[in-house]
């Protein structure tokens, strides 16, 4: 074939279309890097996990698919303990920080006037000392021994708690209940912030116009006040509930073996028996629990536009 | 009795400042123990103040090696998760484009997820590639979980922009390039900081997706995690309250400049 001419380009479209064409690019480039960050190192993992937790051999050996789905029933019978355990105390440390991050929050939004910013500065401040050493630091507050034990000693109120099973009858330390009070008070900050910032968002004047309209404190509170803050308590609850559930930390640092959570399992299967399918299978019963939880909870208290 | 009247008005003021004691203690005790001298290898018990663990606050072998590895992490995947998740906040709230749910959700699922389930999962992904445990991955684990907290913070700010600064920046010739410097960024700055700061927390404090996917790698947080079953110095406590002191008073100086602009700008 002899080297002609080219054939003549295609006439080009004209130039006012083609600016459009890329501005209807823009947001995928935008996205590109995030989302392929998201779906490598997230989505990805979950898939690769899943894999795992059906697959049999040995670390010498290596693993294979074999698709035993037994190794689901083998964990949860063995470790069901620890399960009922970990949502058993995510529970009540959710309900515990509910209960006392909420008279913070409105005092905050309410009642503290020019403190506020004191008051929230100190709500976040112990966000900078790493959570490990204030862990840690409820081993000293609860130290057998300790003016906590003894005031509990006094009142008799440890004979009630260890009644109850929460606490030893002269211990409080490696006991659920020492176990609660740190879940409690590391999470309570993700509890405050959410329900500080809907009751912020309350308008002062509903509050005189419930007044004025003869309602008692106690029924603005229950008619006004909570209805309104009820986004604040959705997302506090989760943002408690979900870290809470999968927490190992507390449990390891305050608790003994009686008091291990499910997140210890999964680390120790994983770090160190290094039983890969069985710690894959509890972390994804974990993770179908969890979303069950939240989805079921989210659909129940109407509020979809959390995110 | 007028006490038990006072008692019962002030009932909420009184709750929330109980829950405030109760939040607060612990940096306290941290403090305080930071002045200790201990009989044993465990700073549990108090025994008698000294000041010889401020004098040598890296006193202890791989202590501040952890220290400035941590921060190092945090650096990296601030400025990491801040640039990738400020582009999805844009992106999500000016313009359309498909599967928007799907990118919705892949934004949430992160922070709905126990970190424990997240760690497992990356590990096993590392595990097949062959990856080296160490720096690099602890690195990107830290950029894949703050990367969604980012993106809350930075789209609540910009959704909250007033669209009408930009097109009277247009209207007066600025380009496209020019508006985006000069107006949207200065008005979104709040909220990128906010997600930034935000990212640099969670990474610096971050122990269980770290403590799975750092191999040999020792990090600050480990480190405390490991003086735990070892012994804890008291070099721990003044790190610890050292940069309790030093956020607090960068918070304060900020307030300070904040209000110190806001009144000048009123006079």
């Amino acid at each position: 074939m002899s080297a002609t001419e080219a054939p003549p380009a295609p006439p080009e479209k004209p130039d006012v279309r083609k600016p459009s064409a890329r501005r209807r690019l823009v947001p995928y480039w935008l996205l590109l890097p995030g989302i392929l960050w998201l779906l490598v190192f997230f989505a990805l993992p979950m898939v690769y996990q899943a894999s795992t937790s059906v697959q049999t051999g040995s670390l010498e050996k290596g693993f294979e698919v074999t698709w035993h789905f037994r190794t689901y029933w083998d964990a949860l019978a063995e470790y069901y303990p620890q399960f009922v355990r970990s949502l058993l105390y995510a529970g009540t440390a959710t309900l515990l920080c509910l209960l006392l991050g909420y008279p913070l929050a409105y005092l905050i939004a309410f009642k503290a006037g020019r403190w506020r910013n004191l008051v929230l500065v100190l709500v976040v401040a112990p966000f900078f000392t790493s959570f490990l050493i204030r862990t840690l630091a409820w081993k000293t507050i609860l130290a057998d021994g300790g003016a906590v034990v003894d005031v509990m000693n006094t009142l008799h109120v440890l004979d009630v708690t260890a009644w109850l099973g929460w606490t030893e009858s002269n211990r409080v330390l490696a006991t659920p209940m020492a176990v609660v009070c740190g879940l409690t008070y590391n999470f309570l900050p993700f509890m405050i912030l959410p329900l500080y910032t809907s009751l912020d968002r309350i308008d002062g004047r509903l509050h005189e116009a419930a007044r004025d309209l003869y309602a008692t404190p106690a029924t603005t509170f229950r008619k006004v006040t909570l209805p309104l803050s009820m986004p604040g308590v959705v997302s506090g609850t989760l943002l408690t509930f979900i870290p809470a559930s999968g927490d190992y930390v507390n449990a390891e640092l305050l608790g003994s073996t009686d008091t291990k959570m499910v997140g210890s399992v999964i680390q120790t299967q994983f770090l160190r028996v290094l039983d890969y399918p069985t710690a894959a299978a509890l972390s994804f019963i974990l993770m179908a629990v969890v979303l069950l939880v939240v989805t079921v909870y989210i659909r129940r208290s109407g509020t979809e536009d959390l995110v | 009795m007028p006490v038990l009247r006072w008692i019962r008005r002030n009932l909420v003021v009184l709750a929330g400042l109980l829950t405030l004691a109760y939040m607060i203690l612990p940096n306290i005790v941290v403090m305080v123990f930071s002045f200790n001298k201990p009989n044993g290898r465990f700073n549990y018990a108090w025994q008698r103040f000294s000041l010889d663990a401020w004098k040598d606050p890296c006193g202890v072998a791989d202590l501040c090696g952890s220290l400035s590895l941590s921060l190092r992490i945090a650096f990296w995947a601030t400025i990491g998760a801040t640039a990738l998740g400020t582009m999805i906040a844009f992106a999500l709230v000016r313009y359309r484009f498909r599967a928007r749910g799907a990118i919705n959700s892949l934004i949430f699922l992160p922070m709905a997820m126990p970190e424990v389930v997240m760690a497992a999962s990356l590990l096993t992904l590392f595990l097949n590639m062959g990856a080296q445990l160490g720096f690099w991955t602890v690195l990107i684990a830290h950029i894949m979980f703050c990367l969604s907290f980012v993106v809350t913070a930075v789209k609540a700010r910009v959704m909250s922009m007033d669209p009408r600064l930009e097109e009277a920046a247009r209207d007066l010739y600025a380009g496209p390039v020019q508006t985006f410097v000069r107006v949207t960024l200065p008005i979104a700055a709040p909220g990128i900081a906010a997600g930034a700061l935000l990212a640099f927390a969670l990474s610096f404090d971050d122990f269980i997706i770290t403590n799975f996917n750092a191999g040999s790698t020792v990090t600050f947080p480990m480190f405390v995690w490991g003086s735990a079953q070892r012994g804890t110095p008291v070099q721990i406590n003044v790190i610890g309250t050292a940069m309790f002191v030093i956020a607090v008073a960068v918070v304060l100086a900020g307030q300070l400049v904040a209000n110190r602009r806001r009144s000048n700008a009123r006079k």
